[in-house]
């Protein structure tokens, strides 16, 4: 509780621009409302700053020079235009970049189609650090060898075993499920058996396994 | 006091024209930047100028300030004021183009004395309020004007970013990198000063015109 008598003249001056600003606490308050209404020169000290922030607050107050909007509005447009030129610059390559890009597109898909080698898709591995004498089997009519009793293979009984090196030789490529652990460090290390898997295997085995083998 | 129920109860507002705009420079229309900051351009020009003090300094630094406002729109979160980030964008491009030219280092040394002691009023006469048809006359704007324009750098940035571009004590403490509680002594001695200044002017018959009593003055 503040003290009525303790709020003297220095104290309400200190206080008096957090007062407009509505920042005492009640009592304070109460106690310079008190002080206002027996003191003249304070009341003419509180309305006197009133009037300041009132007329400073107007917006007449603010001179600009002579054209500020106008030339603002044009520093703007100008801006405005520079952005899209740069724009304009910028797709002025690209419209040929991207042409130039179409067109290697439409070549490279042209001759993959016409390549006696399928398209690799993104998982196609080589069979790399397979065991070459590893006995593998692959069934009739399909292009993959498996581990014996991978679940993958089709026409299980229609199966023959050889090894590892002759089923690469034959053209087969490897499971990719049964073969994954062989597969895995395909990058970091350099082939055994000298011998690309053919590409295409993934496309069998990874997207559709009920389907990989015909 | 307001009703506990008022927030739930309220209707679901329009956006205002200012959203709007907001939103659709955001998406891309950047002719409509200009009907944006439109009205704040004098607010924009007085807050630079209360930093700059130099007319032409400060409409370059008012279209710069404008111009990287409208590069950085999409960064403008709709919890902020629009006016309020624009000026703070202002006073921000403002203290830079100050601090490249190095004008203010003398200005600093003495600012802590000024601080420590209290600013006792000196004119104490009878008060009446001023009407503010007062400022449609082009004397009396000039005279608040040149009383601003005499207030050392640091009174008179507070006073105008709190009291003409109405920024409230903490936005006026972040805008200037300075504290809550400068803000605040800032800002009484500010307002103490200006109103000793215009009591004095007063003696001048710089409001010799105005419909006051015989024997009163404006405060």
């Amino acid at each position: 509780m503040v003290n009525l008598e303790a709020v003297n003249c220095e104290k309400v001056w200190r206080e008096i621009s957090n007062y407009l600003e509505g920042d005492v606490d009640a009592a304070l308050r109460a106690a310079m409302d008190e002080h206002f209404h027996t003191c003249k020169r304070c009341a003419s000290v509180l309305e006197g700053t009133r009037n300041v922030i009132q007329l400073y607050s107007d917006e007449r107050m603010i001179e600009v020079p002579s054209g500020f909007g106008r030339r603002l509005e044009r520093r703007l447009a100008q801006n405005a235009r520079l952005s899209s030129r740069r724009w304009s610059t910028w797709s002025a390559w690209l419209v040929p970049v991207a042409a130039l890009a179409l067109i290697t597109g439409g070549l490279r898909l042209a001759n993959s189609l016409t390549s006696s080698h399928p398209m690799k898709s993104e998982h196609a591995q080589q069979a790399h650090d397979i065991p070459p004498d590893m006995l593998v089997v692959v069934s009739a009519d399909a292009k993959v060898f498996h581990a014996p009793g991978c679940d993958f293979i089709h026409n299980k009984d229609k199966v023959r075993t050889l090894t590892a090196k002759e089923a690469i030789q034959q053209g087969y490529i490897p499971c990719l499920r049964c073969m994954r652990k062989y597969l895995e460090t395909t990058a970091r290390r350099p082939t055994i058996l000298g011998s690309e898997a053919r590409a295409g295997a993934d496309e069998d085995e990874d997207e559709d396994p009920g389907h990989g083998e015909r | 006091m307001a009703e506990p129920n008022a927030v739930l109860n309220k209707p679901e507002q329009q956006p205002t024209r200012e959203q709007e705009l907001i939103a659709r420079v955001q998406r891309g229309e950047s002719e409509l930047f200009y009907e944006l900051v439109q009205p704040y351009e004098r607010r924009v020009y007085a807050a630079a100028l209360a930093i700059l003090r130099n007319e032409t300094d400060a409409e370059d630094v008012a279209q710069e300030a404008v111009l990287k406002a409208f590069a950085n729109i999409r960064q403008f979160r709709a919890e902020a004021r629009f006016s309020t980030w624009l000026i703070q964008i202002t006073v921000n491009e403002a203290l830079m183009r100050r601090r490249r030219e190095r004008t203010v280092t003398m200005e600093a040394i003495d600012e802590r004395r000024e601080e420590e002691s209290d600013y006792a009023p000196r004119d104490f006469a009878d008060w009446r309020e001023i009407p503010s048809e007062a400022l449609e006359r082009k004397e009396v704007r000039q005279k608040l004007a040149q009383a601003l324009a005499s207030l050392d750098r640091k009174y008179r940035e507070v006073f105008v970013l709190r009291d003409m571009e109405q920024l409230n004590i903490q936005e006026t403490a972040e805008a200037l990198g300075i504290s809550i509680a400068s803000v605040k002594t800032r800002l009484l001695r500010a307002r103490l000063m200006l109103r000793d200044l215009l009591a004095g002017g007063w003696e001048q018959g710089w409001f010799s015109r105005l419909p006051f009593e015989k024997g009163t003055k404006p405060w």
